[in-house]
């Protein structure tokens, strides 16, 4: 009963989101007050019939209820109670249920709290948003539906599959999608003002609150997944340029450029047709993503093979919004006037560069993730392009990114002093300098770049920090006096130092981990011991423990630095699920301050040997770090007092002036 | 400077990023790209020596040897011809005789193949698609093979 209110209310949703996508065009093309204020109530109303189906859904997994197709495939009534709920989008069908209600869910808070926004354009940035959910509703009823029955019900389900039960699965796909689908919002916006053929600044206003969510949750959501993998997978890497991991990293470097572009935009009313293009940008990879990851392109031949309708009903829908958009835009946008001039050297000029940097980084990915798939198309030769790629394209491109990064805060708007910049940079060149010449004294044995990498990590940093310290100049006023600046400061340009001390922190973590990391294989009997950095590792032996629905085979290890200093022990096991006959590898982790230790097992020999792989991951932590300062940064961005209360109303003057006037 | 010089400067500065990021792509592609090859396919193509490659197929059921430090011997097959593949290191959870592997590496002068690298899928599909294909092209491939995989794909795509 609960499965079929569940599937009833989903097709409410997808004929209120026709309402929703039709009624409010119509309205705004006939000037009819009463069809465009149509648009809020039906987004709020699809959003509670989403919201309603996903909870149906939800209910059947956490109650076990087998005779419902999809939870019998994905579920078992032995798992424990998070991973039950988790394991509604631990699948094709329930995840694109989530999509969907993320969807819905933005939807329904632009209909809500877009009370300061133009009429016409909520009205239409709504039916925009409608159709996308439209179309996904409708996939999800035609090729994917999650309520499906079984007629003879199962006694107990197949399990989930047990590399995604893990806490991971709680936070990874929500964020992700929540950072995917934000993006819809700054696409349905750009649209919208294409529609009416007007953009000014305070569009990129309206929309930078949004993105920057979206990207908070990216960014979070991409950080998770890297260090799910890292632990879960038992190799001990953090970022495998894997096509499913490029999928969520495209729409991230798209909508840091966005978020970029987005603020010359609000300040200079400069860069519009180009910020109008990467909004749309960002969602078509976001959209992309989807495809890759959903299509089943990329895993499996038989999801594909086996319901060809998915991928391309997916493969319609990107080619409708993403061909259907950048046509919108070929056509409208050079009715967009560009304004605010502004020198090379400045502001605006180095936010440019940032956005160069980025979209074509961005694209070295896409073009690293389809070219095997477009090559298999046409010609069926089968390759792979793996790390190596992306470390001689992406690395290249991202290393002046961040050269550059420190100068743009403190270069003026419209015309800069680069001269001054780098002055007040020296500080920061003299930081990574001694790191660099630290760094070349103490190594032994790591690659001729790492100190330089080192040293580009603290150049950024410090940079982050000078940027701070001009902004409250201290140190050279009172310290109380700087401590009200430093109070006063507008709460996005913490944002920006947070956001960009991140970014070096995170790179100091890859580049240490990367370079100093140690490895070691071992097929090691109870009673042997090996060494690792300045550790020693001894292994007491093996014994058996069963969890809820699996056994384990857990190994007991003793750790004590090599000068013989006791430190604890690491349980590194192997887990067998029964329901689906599948093993995984539950790697130990010890943590010394920020760097680990890793160890993982190996199937246990014949002779009696374990194999282990053992690491020593220094500062590794630093990389998830940086990503929560970023994450930090971008919230206090989004607390901002001028995005919070919004964008101030345009005046009536302005609003009934023409309609494609510059902003200057 | 005069808005036509601003822009000139700007558009050149994005021709130049571009033109960079352009030639980084060819370079890389000259060379890190890795081409997959069924153990037929080396057989064909007459893969030279120390060219990297991927091996897929199916681990031959009954030929996995396995020696002190973690090496490993197995045969790789696709049902025409075998290849004898030599690792060292820790195995993948999926790694299993009669299920599909990648291998990545090169081929030695005798014909063995020296992989430092089994590829974890780590998905449920047993299968590697590259390997399904290859096995499909081959002939030898069972329904059997298909049975797991499909099964829905897992969500997160991990």
């Amino acid at each position: 009963m609960i499965a079929e209110l569940g599937h009833y209310a989903l097709m409410l949703a997808l004929g209120l989101a026709l309402i929703q996508g039709i009624m409010p065009i119509v309205g705004t093309r006939s000037n009819d007050p009463t069809l465009i204020s149509v648009a809020a109530p039906a987004a709020l109303a699809q959003f509670f019939f989403v919201a309603l189906a996903f909870g149906a859904l939800a209910t059947c997994y956490v109650t076990s209820d087998f005779s419902v197709y999809n939870v019998y495939e994905n579920s078992n009534s032995a798992m424990p109670l998070l991973y039950r709920f988790t394991s509604v989008w631990g699948n094709h069908e329930g995840s694109m249920m989530l999509w969907v209600s993320i969807l819905a869910l933005f939807g329904a808070l632009v209909a809500a709290f877009g009370s300061n926004l133009p009429a016409k354009l909520k009205a239409n940035a709504l039916a925009v948003q409608a159709w996308i959910a439209a179309a996904f509703e409708l996939f999800i009823l035609t090729t994917s539906n999650p309520f499906l029955r079984i007629a003879d019900a199962p006694f107990e389900g197949r399990d989930l599959n047990p590399v995604l039960q893990d806490p991971g699965l709680a936070f990874h796909p929500p964020l992700l999608y929540l950072g995917y689908v934000g993006f819809s919002i700054a696409f349905s916006f750009a649209i919208a003002a294409l529609l009416e053929g007007r953009i000014d600044a305070a569009w990129a206003r309206w929309v930078r609150p949004w993105v920057l969510a979206a990207w908070m949750c990216l960014t979070l959501g991409i950080a998770g997944g890297s260090y799910w993998a890292y632990y879960e997978l038992g190799w001990g890497g953090y970022w495998f340029w894997d096509p499913v991991e490029n999928a969520s990293l495209m729409p991230w470097l798209a909508g840091t450029a966005l978020l970029h572009s987005a603020v010359v935009m609000e300040k200079r009313g400069a860069l519009k047709v180009w910020t109008i293009l990467l909004a749309i940008l960002a969602f078509s990879l976001s959209l992309i993503g989807t495809f890759l990851v959903r299509s089943g392109v990329l895993t499996s031949v038989h999801a594909f093979a086996t319901d060809p309708r998915r991928g391309i009903f997916i493969l319609a829908i990107l080619i409708a919004f993403i061909g259907g958009a950048l046509a919108l835009y070929a056509w409208r946008a050079p009715l967009l006037k560009q304004g605010g001039l502004f020198a090379p050297i400045s502001r605006e000029g180095a936010l440019v560069l940032n956005n160069l940097f980025l979209t074509c980084a961005c694209a070295t990915v896409f073009v690293g993730t389809l070219y095997p798939l477009a090559l298999e198309a046409l010609t069926g030769e089968k390759i792979s392009v793996g790390p190596p790629f992306f470390n001689a394209t992406f690395g290249p491109l991202f290393v002046p990114l961040l050269l550059i990064m420190p100068f743009g805060p403190l270069l003026g708007w419209k015309r800069g002093d680069l001269l001054g910049a780098a002055q007040r940079l020296l500080a920061a060149a003299f930081v990574a300098a001694v790191a660099i010449a630290a760094t070349f004294a103490v190594q032994h044995g790591g690659p001729v770049l790492a100190p330089f990498g080192v040293g580009l990590a603290l150049f950024v940093m410090a940079g982050a920090l000078i940027d701070l310290a001009e902004r409250t100049m201290i140190l050279r006023i009172p310290l109380g006096s700087a401590l009200r600046r430093a109070a006063g400061l507008p709460r996005s340009a913490w944002g920006t130092v947070f956001a960009h001390f991140g970014i070096g922190v995170t790179l100091l973590g890859i580049v240490v981990v990367t370079a100093w990391g140690a490895e070691r294989i071992a097929a090691l009997r109870p009673g042997d011991s090996v060494d690792i950095a300045h550790y020693r590792l001894s292994f007491d032996g093996v014994f058996n423990r069963s969890g809820p629905n699996y056994r384990e085979v857990v190994a007991h290890f003793t750790v004590r630095r090599t000068n013989g200093e006791l430190l604890g022990s690491m349980e590194p096991s192997r887990r067998t699920f029964p329901a689906r006959n599948m093993a995984t590898t539950e790697a130990a982790l010890m943590r010394r301050g920020v760097s680990q230790i890793y160890l993982s097992l190996g199937d246990p020999a014949a002779d009696g040997t374990v194999p282990v792989r053992l690491y020593f991951k220094p500062l590794v932590l630093l990389i998830w770090l940086g990503a929560v300062i970023m994450f930090i940064g971008g919230g206090l961005s989004l607390s901002d007092r001028r995005l919070r209360i919004g964008a101030p109303r345009p005046s009536a003057a302005k609003t009934q002036a023409p309609a494609l006037q510059a902003a200057e | 400077m005069t808005r036509k010089r601003r822009r000139l400067v700007l558009i050149g500065g994005a021709l130049c990023v571009l033109a960079v990021a352009v030639g980084l792509m060819l370079n890389a592609f000259r060379d890190s790209i890795v081409f997959f090859n069924s153990p037929s396919d080396v057989a064909e193509k007459h893969i030279p020596a120390g060219t990297r490659i991927r091996l897929g197929g199916l681990v031959k059921p009954g030929s996995v040897a396995r020696s002190d430090d973690l090496k490993i011997r197995f045969d790789v097959t696709d049902g025409n011809r075998d290849i004898v593949v030599a690792y060292q290191g820790v195995l993948p959870d999926l790694f299993r005789e009669g299920q599909g592997v990648v291998a990545e590496g090169a081929l030695d002068g005798a014909g063995q193949f020296n992989a430092d690298t089994i590829l974890a899928k780590h998905d449920e599909t047993y299968m590697p698609k590259e390997v399904a294909d290859a096995l499909k092209k081959s002939g030898h491939w069972k329904d059997a093979y298909g049975q797991r995989a499909a099964m829905p794909v897992g969500g997160g795509g991990k």
